[in-house]
């Protein structure tokens, strides 16, 4: 039995039903592979990867265990209310009342401010186009934020500042596909997004692909055996690394001069920082050779003038820093001055995270944005969101704070008092998150809608069961900005409820009886009118248009029906069309090392777990092969510090600590100690992170901390 | 009403003096506190000299090595006089005396509170008979130019263009710096340098051999033991050239000369200030004058007169914390400095004590010598520190051993390793070659966690070709990067296990399935040798 029966394969293999099953995206990543759904209850459920330019019939092991969630015995399908310290089942009204009365009686005490939102990058397009109005229109709150501000913000906002738009990919990802250098920033896509790994292996083939991480990541390592580069740099030392590089490229001749001069502004100002950068000063900082960045450089510029493709694409072991947005910008920087971006087969990118990491930061979860990537201060903004919320644009809240400022000021004097948390776990997720969990301990009323009791649904006052991924229609974007049909697959369980319905009842409850349908597609037809005419414009995307197959990637307007695959070969999005070089200087790890904090943590992912691991953890397959939280270093470091492989240690920062077995790794460097971040209670990870918030983007710390090891005796 | 800003003013508008304005600028963004004037000798805004043999090589114009961009320094409140130079100073009336080196109208008086020499050095100029030390200038008489400022550089690149031959004096940092850009300009290169090998400050000998035997085979000439005594031009016994001190003669268009550099004292020393090879200063950059401050190349600090630009800007980051009172408290206490040689092809970098002896009892020396393919390295250790290295050809090493050396981190136990610059050589990736040996419990398939004992298992059971074990298993289903290495496996079983072979088999072995995946992978293996959509 086969369905590789592909009617729609020219226009990209995405009609609703194969002849064996609904045709949806998987649940979980920014990559969205395609994936068919065959049976007919949860408990038949089986998954096929499908055919797609995006995974390319590939799907990792999240994927293909992606339907064991469906069927978990840990899935809440009652709501529970919190009474006399335990969650107890309760009815739907019962619960919803509880919520409603809460919001109104705090909002009238302390005002519209004292009830919060957080959001999250995996709900669909609809889900956090409503979230954001109901925010706004419902609650009438400036308290609205979500984790997407730890995922995709300081990309984004250098992406704004140099291009004038944020699209994480501005060309089709199967363009990277024929390229001969790709150089990857703080991206492990080998563990994150494995079918990716398809589109690199051109470049990995021929020596091309370069991967600049603190680790050898399997990415890394792919990219060494096949005679490519590992640029091995200390944690937090990316902006001299980008800066250094760009100073080769300029004085070694590599530089688009061109390209400079009649596509940019802001050269001189930038290069008479990088001028500073000499690539020996770099090295001494970042710890890569001079002759590895040359090569780097050269590498890129190779294949660019001949034609085979050059690319450089940035993910959060580059942005997740206090610097993040300065670092992405000097990175930005280096492939202006090689003339990589805005011409068809090179360019500048970042590799979105979350599944709907895209589409969520475009229509108004963040503070302060309103849908189609607007700007909630801009007037005019204001005024055509407005009009289609048939809203006095006045009444609109201004912007709110930023996740982390959000969850930190909860139950403090003039802080939030209820929170209402949707598609997050940011008790384990959330930077400091030692900080954040005494908060949200803080709350009158902590109000959480999930599928399963992650560790921040544990600590609430109300759950709300939730629809899983198989069981909802909607759209998301993903990494590339092509609008995906997820298609419903299942019938939930009884007592699980749409996200849509759950907003549409709070809002009845507390007096706003229109404006929250529950149909997801009239909710994207609204969303298509709120977006028409701003940055991310998806008026003339339809259901319609994306159940025929049709491959649309935003803009796609009256004006572009056809959506817009590549960015930027005209023009860039700014007023006078040129990129910016915006000088920026690197600053370093926002917390020192000293004697009692020697060494540097970063964190990240392993293959076979997604983000807090609330969903994947419940996976045995998942979870028994990823085995237990661990912290990996180098024999060396472990030695000194007395530790073992395979036994326990604590791993200390300056906020917390953190138990995890030990994992040594000849490849790590000495100075380093890598932590997945995974789990909660004493193996959380974000226990010991540091909330040093960037600047521009508000991104905390994630990715350099100061830690020293024990043992545990 | 505000308190009148203290004045400091800069005397050098060069690497050291510029990168003090702007720390005293970050300490005092709106100038309300300090008011700052440097005074710069040459007519051109501050530049960033390293980059000058970047210039030579012709990849860079003069313009692109100026420090800030036009307007930065006003913006910024500091004022900048370019063309004077300070003929006099009044320690008692705080003033100094500024002379216009283009017009005389630039003559002016400025008062200060605090005054900073920052005069840095200039060429030495050995005696040649034919070369008028004094009258030698950026106007390359004769075609000789010493290879120090802006203007002498552009002087260089003009003469390039016309020049045959060229004949670079030194063979120092700087003179292999000129010598390489030349030579990428298609210039004949002799580099005459007096000792037996070049760099021999920051070289040892075998090393310095590699490293003549590397200008070597990029086309210069290299004349060792020798100095140039005599210039002379064009005239009927031939055209211009250089004779050496045995007589023998280099033809030369073009004289570089790169002979090392002298601090400028002279102000330093017409102000009664306590001068040694430098204008000695202590540990807060603070002159034997009250409130006259030295950094930089005419400075000298324990003993070390500066060489290179890092020093100067770790004692402007120290005197504007003194000066201003952010860190009233901060010391200056020297820089660990590291040469690196910036010419394109040659990879030298060059850290602390490297004149240790392999045998030193006190130390630990590592030497790796391959001069065919032109690589050196010496690691000089001290209690299991880095003290010293030289690293010439080593590539990536030196990212780690550059980091090794300022953190003064213990160094690898392995020492061969150490010397490859990681801490390890890394494991290599499972190949078909080791397959029998490679462990049951290897991943083979990364993406969907896929175990060797599994594709055996899968293979045993009857799946005997890869899309049959990706049916099984889900191994290559991910980025599809393991299938080269499944493939392999199918070919050995099939080879060392003809009897379970799935070729001489039928499906009664399915209970032996070792698979850990329940899910069928329909489609998959047409997805995969099809490819995209």
């Amino acid at each position: 039995m086969t369905d590789v029966r592909m009617p729609t394969r020219a226009l990209g293999g995405d009609t609703p039903s194969e002849r064996a099953g609904v045709a949806t995206h998987c649940a979980y990543c920014g990559l969205q592979c395609a994936m068919t759904l065959t049976g007919s209850s949860a408990a038949d459920l089986t998954v096929t990867p499908r055919r797609f330019p995006t995974n390319r019939g590939g799907l990792c092991q999240k994927g293909w265990t992606s339907a064991e969630l469906l069927r978990t015995s840990s899935r809440i399908t009652t709501p529970l209310v919190r009474r006399d310290g335990e969650l107890v089942p309760v009815s739907w009204d019962e619960a919803l009342d509880v919520v409603a009365a809460a919001i109104v009686q705090t909002q009238s005490a302390h005002g519209r401010d004292a009830v919060a939102v957080f959001g999250g990058g995996g709900l669909t397009n609809e889900k956090a186009y409503q979230l954001g109005k109901f925010a706004r229109v419902a609650l009438r709150t400036s308290q609205i934020d979500y984790n997407g501000r730890w995922c995709m913000s300081s990309a984004a906002a250098a992406g704004i500042r140099c291009f004038g738009l944020d699209r994480g990919l501005p060309f089709p990802v199967t363009d990277i596909g024929s390229a001969h250098a790709v150089l990857l920033l703080g991206a492990n896509p080998a563990e994150t997004m494995p079918p990716f790994l398809t589109h690199l292996v051109r470049a990995a083939d021929c020596g091309g692909l370069m991967v600049a991480d603190p680790r050898l990541t399997p990415t890394a390592a792919k990219a060494v055996d096949g005679g490519g580069l590992h640029l091995q740099l200390r944690p937090g030392t990316d902006a001299a690394l980008a800066l250094g590089m760009l100073h080769l490229a300029i004085t070694e001749g590599y530089a688009d001069r061109r390209f400079i001069a009649e596509r940019t502004t802001g050269f001189d100002d930038l290069w008479s920082i990088a001028a500073q950068w000499l690539p020996e000063r770099v090295e001494r900082v970042t710890g890569v050779a001079v002759t590895t960045m040359r090569s780097a450089v050269a590498a890129l510029a190779r294949a660019r003038d001949t034609e085979r493709g050059a690319y450089i694409l940035s993910a959060r072991g580059t942005e997740q820093h206090a610097s993040g947005t300065d670092t992405v910008t000097a990175f930005i920087a280096l492939a202006l001055a090689l003339g990589l971006p805005g011409n068809p087969g090179t360019g500048f990118g970042t590799i979105t995270g979350q599944g709907n990491g895209q589409g969520g930061r475009e229509h108004g979860q963040k503070a302060d944005q309103l849908p189609g990537y607007r700007k909630i201060d801009d007037p005019a903004a204001r005024a055509h969101v407005a009009a289609v919320w048939g809203v006095d644009p006045a009444d609109l809240p201004g912007p709110g704070r930023s996740a982390f400022e959000l969850l930190a000021s909860l139950g403090t004097e003039g802080g939030p008092k209820v929170l209402l948390v949707h598609g997050s776990n940011p008790v384990v997720s959330a930077p400091d998150a030692r900080v954040v969990s005494e908060r949200l301990a803080a709350l009158d009323l902590l109000v959480v809608c999930d599928f399963v009791l992650s560790e921040t649904a544990a600590m609430a006052d109300v759950v709300l069961p939730v629809l899983q991924w198989a069981e909802e229609e909607g759209t998301l974007t993903n990494l590339e900005g092509r609008v995906l049909r997820r298609r419903r697959a299942l019938t939930a369980p009884a007592g699980c409820r749409s996200e849509l319905e759950v907003w549409s009842e709070l809002a009845r409850r507390i007096g706003c009886g229109t404006g929250f349908p529950t149909d997801p597609r009239i909710v994207f037809d609204e969303l298509r009118r709120a977006s028409a005419g701003g940055p991310a414009d998806y008026s003339a995307v339809t259901w319609e248009r994306l159940d025929a197959g049709e491959s649309l990637h935003w803009p796609c307007s009256t004006e572009r029906p056809q959506g817009t695959p590549r960015l930027f070969l005209d023009r860039f999005a700014t007023p006078d069309g040129l990129a910016r070089f915006v000088p920026v200087d690197h600053v370093g790890p926002a917390e020192a090392h000293d004697a009692a904090y020697p060494l540097v943590a970063t964190t990240g992912r392993v293959l076979q777990h997604y983000q807090s691991g609330a969903q994947t953890r419940l996976v045995e397959e998942l979870s028994s092969a990823a085995g237990d939280m661990f912290v990996q270093l180098h024999p060396d470091t472990a030695e000194a510090a007395g530790l073992v492989e395979g036994e326990p240690a604590d791993v200390v920062s300056r906020r917390g600590r953190t138990r995890a077995t030990v994992r040594l790794d000849d490849d790590m460097r000495p100075d380093v100690v890598f932590l997945p971040f995974h789990w909660g209670g004493d193996a959380r990870a974000n226990s010991l992170t540091h909330a040093a918030l960037d600047p521009t983007s508000r991104m905390p710390e994630f990715k350099a901390c100061a830690v020293r090891l024990e043992a545990v005796s | 009403m505000t308190p009148t800003p203290r004045r400091v003013v800069i005397v050098g508008n060069g690497m050291a003096g510029a990168r003090l304005a702007e720390e005293i600028r970050h300490r005092d963004p709106d100038g309300s506190r300090f008011a700052v004037t440097i005074v710069g000798e040459e007519p051109h805004a501050a530049y960033n000299r390293v980059l000058l043999s970047t210039v030579v090589a012709g990849k860079i114009t003069p313009r692109e090595t100026r420090l800030k961009p036009e307007g930065w320094w006003a913006a910024r409140h500091i004022e900048v006089v370019t063309g004077a130079r300070v003929s006099a100073v009044d320690l008692e009336a705080r003033t100094a005396t500024l002379t216009g080196t283009v017009s005389p109208a630039d003559d002016r008086l400025l008062e200060w509170d605090e005054l900073v020499l920052a005069t840095g050095s200039t060429s030495f100029i050995p005696p040649i008979e034919g070369v008028d030390r004094d009258g030698l200038d950026a106007s390359g008489p004769d075609g000789v130019v010493a290879f120090r400022t802006v203007d002498e550089c552009q002087r260089i690149v003009e003469l390039a263009g016309s020049a045959t031959h060229a004949v670079v004096l030194g063979g120092g940092l700087l003179g292999l710096e000129a010598a390489r850009g030349l030579l990428g300009q298609g210039v004949d290169v002799t580099i005459v340098h007096p000792m037996g090998f070049p760099m021999e400050r920051q070289m040892d000998a075998d090393g310095g051999a590699v490293l003549a035997r590397v200008v070597r085979e990029l086309g210069a000439k290299l004349v060792l033991g020798r100095f140039v005594a005599a210039r002379r031009s064009a005239d009927a016994e031939g055209p211009a050239r250089v004779v050496l001190d045995d007589g023998s003669e280099l033809p030369a268009d073009l004289v570089v000369i790169s002979t090392g550099v002298r601090p400028r004292v002279d102000l330093g020393q017409s102000l009664g200030l306590e001068v040694n090879r430098g204008i000695v200063v202590d540990d807060r950059l603070a002159t034997s004058a009250p409130h006259v401050h030295a950094i930089g190349e005419c400075s000298e600090h324990r003993g070390e007169v500066p060489g290179l630009v890092q020093p100067g800007w770790d004692q402007a980051r120290v005197l504007a914390d003194v000066l201003t009172g952010a860190d009233p408290a901060a010391t200056y206490t020297g820089t660990s400095v590291l040469t690196r040689l910036k010419a394109h092809d040659i990879d030298l970098a060059s850290m602390g004590s490297i004149t240790v002896d392999v045998h030193d009892p006190e130390h630990e020396v590592l030497s790796f010598t391959d001069p065919s393919r032109g690589r050196y390295a010496k690691l000089v250790l001290h209690a299991d520190r880095l003290v010293g290295a030289i690293l010439l050809g080593v590539g990536d090493a030196a990212g780690a051993l550059t980091q090794l050396y300022d953190s003064g981190s213990a160094v690898p136990r392995d020492r061969l390793a150490l010397m490859l610059g990681r801490a390890v050589t890394r494991s290599s990736a499972p190949e078909s070659a080791n397959l029998a040996e490679m462990p049951g419990s290897t991943v083979i398939c990364r993406c969907n966690t896929v175990t060797k004992s599994a594709i055996v298992g899968a293979f045993r059971a009857g799946a005997g070709s890869v899309p049959a074990v990706a049916e099984a298993t889900r191994a290559t289903t991910g980025c599809g990067s393991c299938k080269g290495a499944v493939e392999g496996l199918c070919s050995w079983l099939r080879s060392s296990e003809p009897s379970t072979s799935p070729a001489a088999h039928t499906s009664s072995d399915t209970d032996s399935t070792a698979t850990s995946a329940p899910a069928p992978a329909a489609a998959l293996a047409t997805a995969l040798t099809e490819g995209a959509a």
